[in-house]
């Protein structure tokens, strides 16, 4: 193993290993293929089932969002009733956030951790499959609310308290039924997952790395893989805690939200946020994964400021759970509780800008495709660069005071978590889709869907600001005519259209490139990292051979043998 | 995006950047600052990566690889010290306003008044003056030359609310078990509108929010018929059904549309033996579950859950703003008022036609 390429270690050993033959599993009857995706514990497919999982999820709170415009389309519309309104908001939020981004982030950080650091499955395969399927239950269960109590067409049992849920709204006196017990619980069984699976995550990058692959040269897609785990233990706790206080109240006479009790509704602000807050990185971080890893293969080059880009995501997580009250400007917080949170949310801001800095030069001095994944790469830049700087306009505490609950807030975290992790999702579901299938996307289709994209979402999310600038308040299910907001949430309604057109064309590319793509071969977009040494899909087992690295690009070291990464590191 | 917010402002009368109002107005120029400062970087990172992206494109026939630079260590501590200068700045800045709204020195000529948030309308206790009203709040203009802001403590009978009214001031959450404060001094009198900004449940959307600001005089005035309790003009009941006006500041509507006049179409369709008076409406309305929720100062109903109804008729706007104070909308609201905002806690009382209209007919009298 790599004696035959003396200098550089990993070469041979790779390349030796290679399996060449395609897995030709027996596909056995229906029953057998079904049953063998229930009881797998291969980390491969369980990503597929996340991700799988999360893009049905994903179409589903898309559709709420769809009905929630038409309501808002014109002022005083009927479309749907006040409850339903609620119900739908509050299920759009709650599924996007816990059905649809963590499962679809724990989807790719389950597939391509292993394979980027040359292991051949999680660490604790069981557990993998013990946190999908909890996850999954309460993905169910979240939405079996819509069919219990009175059926869908009052829409059952739905709970309409808003995703961040503020007590003593969701006490037994003012949210009788069970509405609230739906989310709780789901919460709670979701927040069981994320957390077996963020251990998972942790115990991997660090227990399961391959030989010659110190900290520092772990592609940084595992680094921020590992960081955001970190995250998720810190913040998911204090959310399940708080869930099972509000239980403790609803069910056990318990008081420590229930200001009718003297409990404090400001305590469950503060237990909401602590993980509310660090949860948005705990999204975005992957999303900086990605573009960490597709960002350099379309630009040529190596990323720049590797110890940089570590160093700023790990500072990224410390500083995000110190910013929580920021979300409570408004709450009566005294003037220096407000001005220590306005501070330290700006803070964040150092780390964010170093990335952002860091793609830049990483694409300056390059020679850039511009195939698809490189073009939602470059529309996630340009809008992660926007929805920062409304970011910062929203940490200025006294400014907040007008801008908190407005459509600004509105357009600023969609910003964030369309403009920025959705894009940049479908440029690593562009990039990745190769190697989990085999196949590749349609390029012609893959830039239809980007641009519709584009344009949809600026229509939306651009023009959804104005509303807020004048006055217009988050989660209301109708507005008064004279208040000048009619014509701009129309825009906003027609661009959300648009997006959708634009999903369903992905979702259309997926299905008809899985059968009729071009076949992609190990290595479509001359990559540099572990999983592409390996066929598309996988073998089961991953690697025929254990890899041994020398760098953080052990396929540059083996396609430029005259210029190894291993001779500057 | 400054100028043409600016111009959409001038059309709306909730825009953050029309502002009235001391905390309202050093907002405003605090947002103008940071919008400058934000705009700047983005302009200086976009046209950087544009540059970059037209520069370094991939061109056919180039098939060598780029020359690879792992980072430079004086470029990153550029890129991050720079940061921490702009941010300096802009924390200062807030630092500034922020002190300066939030721990104002109450001076000994403000007015107090007492918001308590309720699902899903506004509550207004007037403590220097013993006056308690809802959904439209009516204070002093603060000229220059005569100094009168208004303090506000805010809390909440429930749920969480938010108090909002944008040209006026940020938002102020008002909570249950705790009191919060907030404070305005309108420059211009005139009419504000917001609105609950916190969700709060069901209604939400239409928990709107009316602030009116008076010239010192309509002020007195107006509080000098807020203090009268219904028992010293309920002598003049009956004559007061035949005078036009609305009794609001001295500003009465013609005859015509005296809501007295109009009352007697909408009650004529009732077709009953017996005329539709104001006497009976106020029996009726006292034998009726209202007087358990409402209060009309004077009379025995002194329920506190829903607003105070003792100068009803002092109000433009029905059921926290959902629609105008006119005798059919007020008939139409006691008969059901899930018809304007399903999901109010006020129930539909299953009053015959003309207990509806007889206790209309009572409520038209409380000016």
């Amino acid at each position: 193993m790599g004696t035959d390429t003396p200098g550089i270690p990993i070469g041979g050993g790779i390349e030796a290993g290679i399996d060449r033959t395609r897995p030709h599993a027996t596909r056995g009857t229906y029953l057998e293929v079904v049953h063998s995706w229930i009881v797998t514990v291969d980390h491969k497919k369980l990503g597929i089932l996340y991700i799988s999982y999360a893009l049905v999820f994903l179409l589903v709170a898309g559709v709420e969002a769809l009905m929630i415009r038409v309501q808002l389309f014109f002022p005083h519309n009927t479309f749907v009733t006040p409850a339903t309104f609620n119900r739908l908001f509050t299920m759009h939020g709650t599924t996007m956030v816990f059905l649809m981004g963590m499962p679809l982030l724990f989807g790719f950080g389950n597939y391509l951790v292993p394979l980027m650091i040359g292991a051949r499955d999680m660490a604790f395969p069981r557990l993998n499959a013990f946190s999908f399927w909890i996850s999954a239950f309460a993905g169910l269960l979240l939405y079996y609310s819509f069919i219990g109590g009175v059926g869908l067409a009052g829409t059952g049992s739905a709970p309409d308290v808003a995703w961040f849920a503020y007590a003593p709204l969701t006490e037994r006196a003012f949210s009788p039924g069970h509405t609230v017990d739906y989310w709780a619980i789901a919460i709670l069984a979701s927040g069981i997952g994320s957390i077996g699976t963020a251990i998972n995550i942790i115990a991997t990058v660090f227990c399961m790395r391959c030989k010659g692959m110190t900290l520092m040269r772990i592609p940084l897609l595992p680094w921020l893989y590992a960081t955001m785990s970190f995250l998720t233990l810190i913040t998911i706790s204090p959310l399940t805690a708080a869930q099972a206080m509000l239980l403790i109240d609803r069910y056990l006479g318990g008081h420590f939200f229930d200001t009718q009790a003297g409990g404090s509704a400001i305590l469950w602000a503060h237990f909401f946020w602590i993980f509310g807050h660090p949860e948005v990185y705990v999204l975005i971080l992957p999303g900086f994964a990605f573009a960490n890893e597709i960002i350099p293969v379309f630009s040529r080059k190596a990323i720049f400021g590797y110890s940089a880009m570590v160093a700023a995501s790990v500072g990224i997580a410390f500083i995000s759970t110190g910013v929580w009250a920021h979300h409570m400007f408004t709450i009566g917080m005294t003037s220096f509780g407000n001005a220590f949170f306005t501070l330290s949310t700006m803070l964040v801001s150092i780390p964010t800008g170093i990335k952002t800095f860091n793609w830049l030069a990483t694409v300056w001095g390059g020679r850039i495709r511009f195939e698809t994944p490189m073009l939602f790469s470059i529309a996630f830049l340009f809008q992660w660069v926007i929805a920062g700087l409304t970011g910062i306009m929203l940490s200025i505490s006294a400014w907040d005071w007008q801008l908190h609950n407005s459509y600004f807030v509105v357009a600023h975290f969609h910003y964030v978590l369309v403009g920025a992790l959705v894009f940049i999702v479908f440029a690593a579901i562009y990039y990745w889709y190769p190697k989990i299938t085999g196949r590749m996307l349609d390029e012609r289709l893959g830039k239809w869907h980007f641009w519709l994209m584009v344009i949809g979402f600026h229509m939306t999310f651009d023009v959804m600001h104005f509303p807020g600038l004048l006055g217009m308040p988050r989660q209301i299910y109708t507005y008064e005519p004279d208040r000048g907001w009619t014509l701009m949430n129309q825009i906003v309604s027609i661009g959300g259209f648009i997006q959708a057109i634009a999903v369903l064309i992905l979702v259309y590319n997926m299905v008809h490139s899985y059968f009729r793509g071009d076949e992609a071969g190990p290595d479509p977009w001359d990559a540099w990292t572990l999983e592409w040494s390996i066929p598309s899909p996988p073998p089961p087992y991953n690697f025929a051979i254990d890899p041994v690295v020398a760098s953080r690009r052990p396929l540059w070291d083996l396609k430029h043998p005259e210029d190894p990464d291993s001779a500057f590191e | 995006m400054v100028s043409s917010c600016a111009a959409w402002g001038a059309t709306s009368s909730t825009s953050i950047f029309s502002t009235q109002s001391t905390p309202a107005t050093e907002v405003d120029h605090l947002a103008y600052f940071v919008l400058v400062i934000c705009a700047l970087i983005f302009i200086g990172v976009s046209s950087l990566l544009i540059y970059a992206l037209r520069r370094y494109r991939a061109r056919p026939g180039e098939n060598v690889e780029p020359p690879q630079v792992f980072g430079s260590v004086q470029i990153e501590l550029a890129w991050t010290i720079i940061p921490v200068l702009i941010i300096v700045t802009l924390f200062l800045g807030t630092a500034r306003v922020l002190f300066s709204v939030q721990d104002a020195r109450k001076p000994a000529s403000a007015l107090d008044v007492i918001v308590v948030g309720h699902q899903f309308w506004w509550e207004f206790r007037y403590p220097q003056y013993n006056v308690i009203t809802a959904n439209e709040l009516h204070v002093p203009v603060s000229s220059p030359a005569f100094s009168r802001p208004t303090f506000m403590k805010l809390t909440s009978a429930d749920v969480i609310h938010s108090f909002w009214v944008p040209s006026l001031a940020g938002k102020t959450d008002l909570l249950p078990n705790r009191v919060n404060e907030m404070w305005i001094d309108p420059q211009e009198t005139g009419v504000y509108l917001g609105q609950c900004a916190q969700f709060c449940g069901m209604q939400h959307a239409k928990m709107l929010l009316r602030v009116y600001v008076d010239s010192p005089e309509q002020f007195q005035q107006w509080i000098a018929n807020e203090q009268k309790t219904q028992g010293e003009t309920a002598v003049t009941m009956q004559a007061s059904l035949s005078v036009p006006g609305r009794g609001n500041a001295g500003q009465g509507d013609p005859p015509s549309n005296s809501p007295a006049a109009r009352m007697e179409t909408v009650a004529q369709p009732a077709g009953t033996l017996q005329a539709i008076n104001a006497h009976d409406g106020k029996l009726e309305f006292e034998r009726q579950a209202c007087i358990n929720c409402h209060t009309v100062a004077g009379t025995v109903a002194n329920g506190r859950y829903g607003p105070d109804l003792t100068h009803l008729m002092s109000r433009d706007t029905l059921a926290a703003g959902a629609m105008p104070n006119t005798p059919e909308n007020l008939k139409k609201w006691i008969e059901d008022p899930s018809i304007f905002k399903p999901g109010s806690l006020m129930p539909a009382m299953r009053l015959t036609e003309r207990q509806d209209a007889q206790i209309t007919a009572y409520l038209l009298t409380l000016k």
